[in-house]
Protein backbone atom coordinates (compact mmCIF):
# COMPACT_ATOMS: atom_id res chain seq x y z
CA UNK A 1 0.00 0.00 0.00
CA UNK A 2 3.01 2.44 0.91
CA UNK A 3 4.45 1.68 -2.58
CA UNK A 4 1.04 2.47 -4.25
CA UNK A 5 1.16 5.45 -2.53
CA UNK A 6 5.33 6.64 -3.37
CA UNK A 7 3.95 5.10 -6.93
CA UNK A 8 1.58 8.11 -7.28
CA UNK A 9 3.80 10.73 -5.50
CA UNK A 10 6.30 10.13 -8.06
CA UNK A 11 3.46 10.28 -10.89
CA UNK A 12 2.36 13.64 -9.30
CA UNK A 13 5.64 15.02 -9.45
CA UNK A 14 6.49 13.90 -12.67
CA UNK A 15 2.84 15.78 -13.88
CA UNK A 16 4.67 18.66 -12.43
CA UNK A 17 7.74 18.78 -14.76
CA UNK A 18 5.67 17.67 -17.63
CA UNK A 19 3.87 20.92 -17.55
CA UNK A 20 7.02 22.51 -18.20
CA UNK A 21 8.17 20.22 -20.90
CA UNK A 22 4.77 20.63 -22.91
CA UNK A 23 4.46 24.19 -21.92
CA UNK A 24 7.68 25.51 -21.82
CA UNK A 25 7.94 28.91 -23.12
CA UNK A 26 11.96 28.23 -24.00
CA UNK A 27 13.76 25.58 -25.54
CA UNK A 28 16.17 25.52 -22.34
CA UNK A 29 12.70 24.79 -20.12
CA UNK A 30 11.57 21.56 -22.03
CA UNK A 31 15.45 20.29 -21.78
CA UNK A 32 14.99 20.95 -18.19
CA UNK A 33 11.82 19.73 -17.47
CA UNK A 34 13.03 16.53 -19.73
CA UNK A 35 16.07 15.97 -17.49
CA UNK A 36 13.66 15.85 -14.08
CA UNK A 37 11.72 13.57 -15.43
CA UNK A 38 14.08 11.51 -16.49
CA UNK A 39 15.43 11.45 -13.12
CA UNK A 40 11.92 10.78 -11.37
CA UNK A 41 11.57 8.14 -14.31
CA UNK A 42 14.62 6.47 -12.65
CA UNK A 43 13.51 5.68 -9.21
CA UNK A 44 9.94 5.13 -10.67
CA UNK A 45 11.62 2.25 -12.42
CA UNK A 46 12.85 1.04 -9.21
CA UNK A 47 9.68 1.27 -7.53
CA UNK A 48 8.09 -0.58 -10.02
CA UNK A 49 10.80 -3.40 -9.86
CA UNK A 50 10.03 -3.59 -5.92
CA UNK A 51 6.26 -3.78 -6.45
CA UNK A 52 6.86 -6.63 -8.78
CA UNK A 53 9.71 -8.21 -6.50
CA UNK A 54 11.97 -7.93 -9.64
CA UNK A 55 14.33 -5.82 -8.78
CA UNK A 56 17.82 -7.12 -10.49
CA UNK A 57 15.45 -6.40 -13.80
CA UNK A 58 14.54 -3.30 -13.27
CA UNK A 59 17.77 -1.70 -12.17
CA UNK A 60 19.13 -2.75 -15.19
CA UNK A 61 16.04 -1.28 -17.35
CA UNK A 62 16.60 2.46 -15.25
CA UNK A 63 20.61 2.21 -15.12
CA UNK A 64 20.21 1.89 -19.23
CA UNK A 65 17.67 4.25 -19.52
CA UNK A 66 19.77 6.76 -16.74
CA UNK A 67 22.90 6.53 -19.38
CA UNK A 68 21.37 7.04 -22.23
CA UNK A 69 18.98 9.42 -21.24
CA UNK A 70 22.62 11.49 -20.76
CA UNK A 71 23.33 11.14 -24.16
CA UNK A 72 20.45 12.52 -25.26
CA UNK A 73 20.94 15.49 -23.28
CA UNK A 74 23.93 15.92 -24.52
CA UNK A 75 23.00 15.46 -27.94
CA UNK A 76 20.64 18.29 -27.02
CA UNK A 77 23.12 20.33 -25.60
CA UNK A 78 25.66 20.02 -28.77
CA UNK A 79 22.43 20.65 -31.25
CA UNK A 80 22.18 23.74 -29.44
CA UNK A 81 25.89 24.68 -29.23
CA UNK A 82 26.33 24.87 -32.77
CA UNK A 83 22.83 25.83 -34.00
CA UNK A 84 23.19 28.61 -31.29
CA UNK A 85 19.55 29.46 -31.02
CA UNK A 86 17.50 29.30 -27.97
CA UNK B 1 -0.97 -6.84 -7.24
CA UNK B 2 -3.20 -5.02 -9.86
CA UNK B 3 -3.56 -1.59 -8.13
CA UNK B 4 -4.44 0.78 -11.40
CA UNK B 5 -1.64 2.34 -11.88
CA UNK B 6 -1.65 2.35 -15.54
CA UNK B 7 -4.11 5.15 -15.24
CA UNK B 8 -2.47 7.98 -14.36
CA UNK B 9 0.37 6.35 -16.66
CA UNK B 10 -2.18 6.07 -19.83
CA UNK B 11 -3.49 10.03 -19.05
CA UNK B 12 0.56 10.87 -18.79
CA UNK B 13 0.86 9.24 -21.94
CA UNK B 14 -2.25 10.69 -24.24
CA UNK B 15 -0.89 14.24 -22.52
CA UNK B 16 2.62 13.73 -24.14
CA UNK B 17 1.18 12.47 -27.61
CA UNK B 18 -0.94 15.69 -27.99
CA UNK B 19 1.54 17.51 -26.76
CA UNK B 20 4.06 16.27 -29.39
CA UNK B 21 1.28 16.70 -32.24
CA UNK B 22 0.32 20.60 -31.06
CA UNK B 23 3.62 21.77 -30.49
CA UNK B 24 4.81 24.31 -32.43
CA UNK B 25 8.42 23.51 -33.14
CA UNK B 26 10.50 20.68 -33.81
CA UNK B 27 13.04 20.15 -31.61
CA UNK B 28 10.60 20.22 -28.95
CA UNK B 29 8.10 18.01 -30.80
CA UNK B 30 11.11 16.13 -30.61
CA UNK B 31 12.31 16.35 -26.71
CA UNK B 32 8.01 15.93 -25.76
CA UNK B 33 8.44 12.28 -27.74
CA UNK B 34 11.01 11.12 -26.16
CA UNK B 35 9.19 11.70 -22.81
CA UNK B 36 6.23 9.71 -24.68
CA UNK B 37 7.99 6.95 -25.73
CA UNK B 38 9.35 6.95 -21.93
CA UNK B 39 5.67 6.78 -20.66
CA UNK B 40 5.49 3.55 -23.15
CA UNK B 41 8.06 2.15 -21.01
CA UNK B 42 6.51 2.87 -18.05
CA UNK B 43 3.16 1.13 -19.35
CA UNK B 44 5.24 -2.00 -20.40
CA UNK B 45 7.29 -2.13 -17.39
CA UNK B 46 4.06 -2.33 -15.25
CA UNK B 47 2.52 -4.56 -17.07
CA UNK B 48 5.38 -7.07 -16.59
CA UNK B 49 6.72 -6.69 -20.01
CA UNK B 50 10.63 -5.87 -18.84
CA UNK B 51 12.31 -6.66 -21.74
CA UNK B 52 10.09 -4.85 -23.96
CA UNK B 53 10.29 -1.92 -21.26
CA UNK B 54 14.18 -2.39 -21.51
CA UNK B 55 14.04 -1.72 -25.48
CA UNK B 56 11.70 1.03 -25.22
CA UNK B 57 13.56 3.16 -22.83
CA UNK B 58 16.82 2.63 -24.43
CA UNK B 59 15.79 2.75 -27.99
CA UNK B 60 12.76 4.85 -28.28
CA UNK B 61 13.59 7.56 -25.49
CA UNK B 62 17.48 7.38 -25.61
CA UNK B 63 18.21 6.99 -29.40
CA UNK B 64 15.48 7.63 -31.30
CA UNK B 65 15.51 11.56 -29.49
CA UNK B 66 19.55 11.72 -30.89
CA UNK B 67 18.22 10.05 -34.41
CA UNK B 68 15.81 12.95 -34.82
CA UNK B 69 18.13 15.70 -33.21
CA UNK B 70 20.75 14.50 -36.15
CA UNK B 71 18.07 14.22 -38.71
CA UNK B 72 17.23 17.83 -38.12
CA UNK B 73 21.02 18.73 -37.43
CA UNK B 74 21.70 17.33 -40.89
CA UNK B 75 18.46 18.55 -43.15
CA UNK B 76 16.48 20.74 -41.23
CA UNK B 77 16.87 24.88 -42.35
CA UNK B 78 17.78 27.01 -39.10
CA UNK B 79 14.12 27.98 -38.46
CA UNK B 80 12.10 24.75 -37.05
CA UNK B 81 9.10 26.09 -36.44
CA UNK B 82 6.06 23.82 -37.82
CA UNK B 83 3.27 25.49 -40.34
CA UNK B 84 0.96 23.08 -40.61
CA UNK B 85 -1.96 23.28 -43.22
CA UNK B 86 -5.44 22.87 -41.60
CA UNK B 87 -6.42 18.87 -41.74
CA UNK B 88 -9.25 18.14 -43.76
CA UNK B 89 -13.19 17.50 -42.59
CA UNK B 90 -12.85 13.90 -43.84
CA UNK B 91 -9.84 13.21 -41.48
CA UNK B 92 -11.38 15.28 -38.26
CA UNK B 93 -14.60 12.96 -39.00
CA UNK B 94 -13.10 10.10 -39.85
CA UNK B 95 -10.13 9.18 -37.29
CA UNK B 96 -12.14 8.96 -33.91
CA UNK B 97 -14.76 7.35 -35.62
CA UNK B 98 -12.11 4.77 -36.72
CA UNK B 99 -10.90 5.24 -32.98
CA UNK B 100 -14.11 3.88 -31.69
CA UNK B 101 -14.32 1.70 -33.91
CA UNK B 102 -10.97 0.15 -32.57
CA UNK B 103 -12.35 0.57 -28.89
CA UNK B 104 -15.46 -1.22 -29.57
CA UNK B 105 -13.42 -4.24 -30.92
CA UNK B 106 -11.19 -3.80 -28.25
CA UNK B 107 -13.64 -4.44 -25.57
CA UNK B 108 -13.73 -7.81 -27.18
CA UNK B 109 -10.45 -8.95 -25.72
CA UNK B 110 -9.82 -11.01 -22.78
CA UNK B 111 -8.64 -9.09 -19.98
CA UNK B 112 -4.68 -8.97 -18.70
CA UNK B 113 -3.30 -11.86 -17.63
CA UNK B 114 -6.38 -13.87 -18.28
CA UNK B 115 -5.71 -17.43 -18.01
CA UNK B 116 -8.22 -18.73 -19.59
CA UNK B 117 -7.32 -16.71 -22.56
CA UNK B 118 -6.23 -18.41 -25.88
CA UNK B 119 -2.65 -16.88 -25.89
CA UNK B 120 -1.75 -18.35 -22.52
CA UNK B 121 -4.12 -21.67 -23.20
CA UNK B 122 -2.65 -22.68 -27.20
CA UNK B 123 1.18 -23.06 -27.01
CA UNK B 124 2.26 -20.97 -24.24
CA UNK B 125 1.73 -24.25 -21.35
CA UNK B 126 4.28 -26.30 -24.36
CA UNK B 127 6.79 -23.51 -24.16
CA UNK B 128 6.87 -22.86 -20.40
CA UNK B 129 6.45 -26.64 -19.89
CA UNK B 130 9.47 -28.01 -22.53
CA UNK B 131 11.47 -25.02 -22.99
CA UNK B 132 14.20 -26.11 -20.24
CA UNK B 133 14.21 -29.55 -21.46
CA UNK B 134 14.81 -29.12 -25.07
CA UNK B 135 17.09 -25.98 -24.69
CA UNK B 136 18.86 -26.59 -20.89
CA UNK B 137 18.32 -21.75 -21.06
CA UNK B 138 16.67 -20.93 -17.70
CA UNK B 139 14.95 -17.99 -19.39
CA UNK B 140 11.84 -18.84 -21.22
CA UNK B 141 12.32 -15.49 -23.49
CA UNK B 142 15.68 -16.61 -24.18
CA UNK B 143 15.16 -19.80 -25.22
CA UNK B 144 12.10 -18.69 -27.41
CA UNK B 145 14.34 -16.40 -29.11
CA UNK B 146 17.67 -18.13 -29.31
CA UNK B 147 16.77 -21.77 -30.13
CA UNK B 148 12.88 -21.98 -31.38
CA UNK B 149 13.30 -18.75 -33.40
CA UNK B 150 16.56 -18.50 -34.12
CA UNK B 151 16.07 -18.23 -37.55
CA UNK B 152 13.89 -15.27 -37.29
CA UNK B 153 16.47 -13.67 -35.01
CA UNK B 154 19.44 -13.73 -37.43
CA UNK B 155 17.76 -12.45 -39.95
CA UNK B 156 16.57 -9.31 -37.55
CA UNK B 157 20.16 -8.75 -36.41
CA UNK B 158 20.96 -8.90 -40.27
CA UNK B 159 18.12 -6.40 -40.39
CA UNK B 160 19.74 -4.32 -37.31
CA UNK B 161 23.05 -4.57 -38.55
CA UNK B 162 22.03 -3.12 -42.08
CA UNK B 163 20.58 0.02 -40.72
CA UNK B 164 23.24 0.83 -38.50
CA UNK B 165 25.54 0.53 -41.48
CA UNK B 166 23.17 2.84 -43.08
CA UNK B 167 23.03 5.56 -40.19
CA UNK B 168 26.83 5.34 -39.76
CA UNK B 169 27.04 6.02 -43.87
CA UNK B 170 24.88 8.90 -43.26
CA UNK B 171 25.93 10.38 -40.01
CA UNK B 172 29.62 10.05 -40.64
CA UNK B 173 31.59 13.17 -40.93
CA UNK B 174 32.57 13.92 -44.58
CA UNK B 175 36.48 13.29 -44.89
CA UNK B 176 38.13 17.07 -45.43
Amino acid sequence: MSLLLVLNVIAVLIVMYLYRVVRGPTLYDRVLGLNGISTKAIILLIVIGTVYERVDMFVDISTGYALLNLIGTLAIAKYLEQRGRP
Amino acid sequence: MTYSFELPLLVLLILTAGGAILVKDLISAVLILGSYSFFLALIWAWLGAADVAFVEAVVGAGLATVFFLLTLFRTAPDDTRIRRPRPPVVVVVALPLLGMLLLYAASDLPSFGDPASPASTHVSPHYLENSVADTLTPNVVTSVLMDYRALDTLIETVVVFTSGIACWLLLRRDPE
